[in-house]
């Protein structure tokens, strides 16, 4: 279809005397669209405090966070191809950097969010010294071994209540907000904005050159170092990200839940989920990570009794579309549409300009 | 020094993905069955273990893995991670939570004198010798025959392999067969030493994995090695205190990567 246009505007081009032009565009009319709708949605979402139940407002907090690690994989793996089944290990130093923080620091509840995140950056160098020695599956199981190092390092720790963890004190409680229903409202609106500013702020990242450095050493390393493109810095800026990321959200995650085990909060769980969610939805998009949660949570809610026969299937699901559908269900829709909500990729189109 | 006999014959696999460490607890259990069934003792029952496990490894390889080969990583990694989600719950599904365990006999605890004050449990040994059995079998195979050289060829280069007339998917298939008959034997050994539930899968895999990278990728003999270290890592761990045995081997592994990031015996493939 493409090849076909392209011919005819050369023929047009030998007719007339004009001077092909190549315009490189990103956005298209239906992404405008799609940013416009996006925007009304999370405008939506915003004023969801005032007017959805308490139950609704927890599940749709859970249904954030989840998405924000989603994301954050997603960032490592489908641009990165860091295939990390460790990353529980930030989701637990997250959350116990909340503990500590808060408790021995007195920063607030809020605050600490973010500085947990950028401490789950620090922290984050040396363990990618370590585990950037390794590749493919030795790297995704180092990753693993880290996480279970945290797991049993903090288990150890007596001040953090070793292997049996701590709650959070009701005073640090009490600080977010007075009410039940404003620390509701507050840990919501905090959800929202974690997952707007990590959505946010891996679309810039990959719109800015940096971007293009990453699909380039996705698609082959070789081809891309020897651009100048530097491979090992560029991986590094991933990892270190997706970290403060996933420390940020595991900071907010326990927030939400208040009470903070070793085995809870370093549980590899954490990361299958999100890989079946990002596998499911579509690896390698910003897209596909929302579809893959929402169709996670749509499928959970009739299906969670099942226990280990709903683990089973989705373990499954995401088999079959890894081998049938690498792109996803969202790469199958992007493919037949030409969507793209998030247009990432730059394309190349010609127009005739008379001189 | 247990723990250092199972981690060999793990690193002996080769580690070829994150399944194995499921696919271990799965042979335990299928043992398990076998002697429910027919009442023999655990090392007559890898008589049905080895083969199930063989003919598992060549339906798995032949069926799903091999659609995933190729120049990207990422359909083999996150494949075989689906897969070991999907065993785990199976067993929870099938076999509950509960602790299961191989009863041998007194071979147990049985154990042989060496001098006054040393003693070698029986077990560990038997254990420890078939390792170092399976260890120079696998690299006379390797070495020596025509399906270890259609082995070697397909590994190297699976295109060329082809033009010379060798099926590359049969060869993955026999070679994953082959591995999980080793995977059979561990499993067995692991049923009687200690106790399993369908959740241990990922830590041996860990363990493995630990003794593969010390030892050193590629290494036969470094893994053998890399198993002794880790084992003595732990048991030291384990003296100073209770909740440091698995750490204590963890640590051992990251302060190799950290000095030695290709193991300590590092060997290609190709001498």
């Amino acid at each position: 279809m493409v090849c076909f246009r392209r011919r005819e505007m050369i023929d047009q081009n030998s007719n007339i005397t004009s001077t092909p032009r190549f315009v490189v565009t990103r956005s298209t009319k239906l992404s405008h669209f799609g940013l416009a709708a996006g925007a009304i949605i999370v405008l939506t979402l915003a004023t969801g405090p005032f007017w959805l139940g308490r139950a609704d407002m927890r599940l749709l907090v859970e249904i954030f966070y989840f998405l924000a690690l989603a994301q954050m994989w997603n960032l490592l793996a489908g641009y990165g191809g860091l295939v990390s089944v460790g990353q529980q290990a930030f989701v637990g130093l997250g959350g116990y950097l909340l503990f500590i923080l808060t408790i021995h620091f007195g920063v607030g509840a809020i605050w600490s969010i973010p500085l947990a995140g950028i401490a789950g950056a620090i922290i984050s160098l040396p363990v990618a010294f370590l585990v950037f020695r390794l590749r493919g599956h030795y790297f995704a199981i180092g990753t693993w071994v880290v996480a279970e190092v945290f797991l049993l390092g903090f288990a150890q720790v007596i001040s953090l209540g070793g292997g049996s963890g701590m709650s959070l004190p009701i005073s640090i409680i009490r600080s977010i907000a007075a009410t039940r229903a404003g620390r509701d409202a507050a840990v919501y609106w905090i959800a929202l904005v974690l997952v707007i500013v990590l959505i946010g702020g891996i679309y810039l990242l990959l719109r800015s050159r940096y971007g293009l450095a990453l699909t380039s050493i996705r698609d082959s390393e070789e081809a891309s170092s020897s651009l100048g493109v530097d491979n090992f810095r560029t991986k590094l800026l991933v990892y270190v990200i997706a970290a403060f990321g996933t420390s940020a959200i595991g900071a907010l995650i326990y927030l939400t839940k208040l009470r903070i085990t070793p085995s809870a909060a370093f549980d590899i769980n954490w990361t299958t989920t999100v890989i079946f969610i990002v596998v499911i939805g579509g690896i390698g998009t910003i897209e596909g990570p929302i579809i893959g949660t929402i169709v996670f949570f749509l499928l959970r809610e009739p299906l969670a009794e099942f226990g280990s026969w709903y683990l089973m299937l989705l373990g499954a699901t995401a088999v079959v579309i890894m081998l049938k559908a690498p792109e996803g269900l969202w790469g199958i829709i992007a493919r037949r549409y030409g969507l793209h909500f998030f247009p990432v990729q730059r394309q190349l189109r010609w127009t005739v300009k008379d001189d | 020094m247990f723990a250092a006999g199972l981690a060999i014959i793990f690193g002996v696999m080769r580690l070829v993905n994150i399944t194995h460490g499921d696919l271990i607890v799965l042979a335990a259990f299928v043992a398990m069955v076998a002697i429910e069934i027919t009442g023999v003792n655990p090392f007559v029952s890898l008589i049905i273990v080895l083969p199930f496990m063989f003919v598992f490894g060549y339906v798995l390889q032949r069926v799903v893995l091999n659609f995933t080969l190729g120049d990207d990583l990422l359909p083999p990694l996150l494949v075989t991670f689906g897969i070991s989600i999907i065993l785990q719950n199976l067993l929870l599904e099938l076999f509950s939570a509960d602790s299961q365990r191989l009863k041998a006999g007194p071979v147990e605890t049985l154990s042989i004198k060496v001098m006054e004050g040393l003693e070698i449990g029986v077990l560990p040994l038997v254990i420890f010798v078939v390792a170092i059995l399976m260890i120079a079998i696998i690299q006379q195979l390797f070495n020596r025959t025509r399906l270890g050289r259609a082995f070697r060829a397909t590994s190297d280069d699976p295109v060329t392999a082809q033009l010379m007339g060798i099926n590359h998917n049969h060869i993955f298939a026999l070679a994953m067969a082959m591995a999980l008959v080793l995977v059979g034997i561990a499993g067995v050994f692991l049923g009687i030493r200690t106790n399993f539930d369908p959740s241990i899968g990922p830590s041996r895999l860990l363990f493995a994995f630990e003794a593969v990278i010390i030892g050193g990728l590629g290494s036969i003999w470094g893994t053998l090695a890399g198993g002794i270290i880790l084992g003595v890592a732990q048991n030291i761990g384990a003296k100073i205190d209770p909740g440091w045995q698995i750490l204590a081997g963890h640590i051992a592994f990251l302060i190799v990567l950290v000095v030695r990031p290709n193991g300590l015996f590092p060997k290609t493939r190709d001498d």
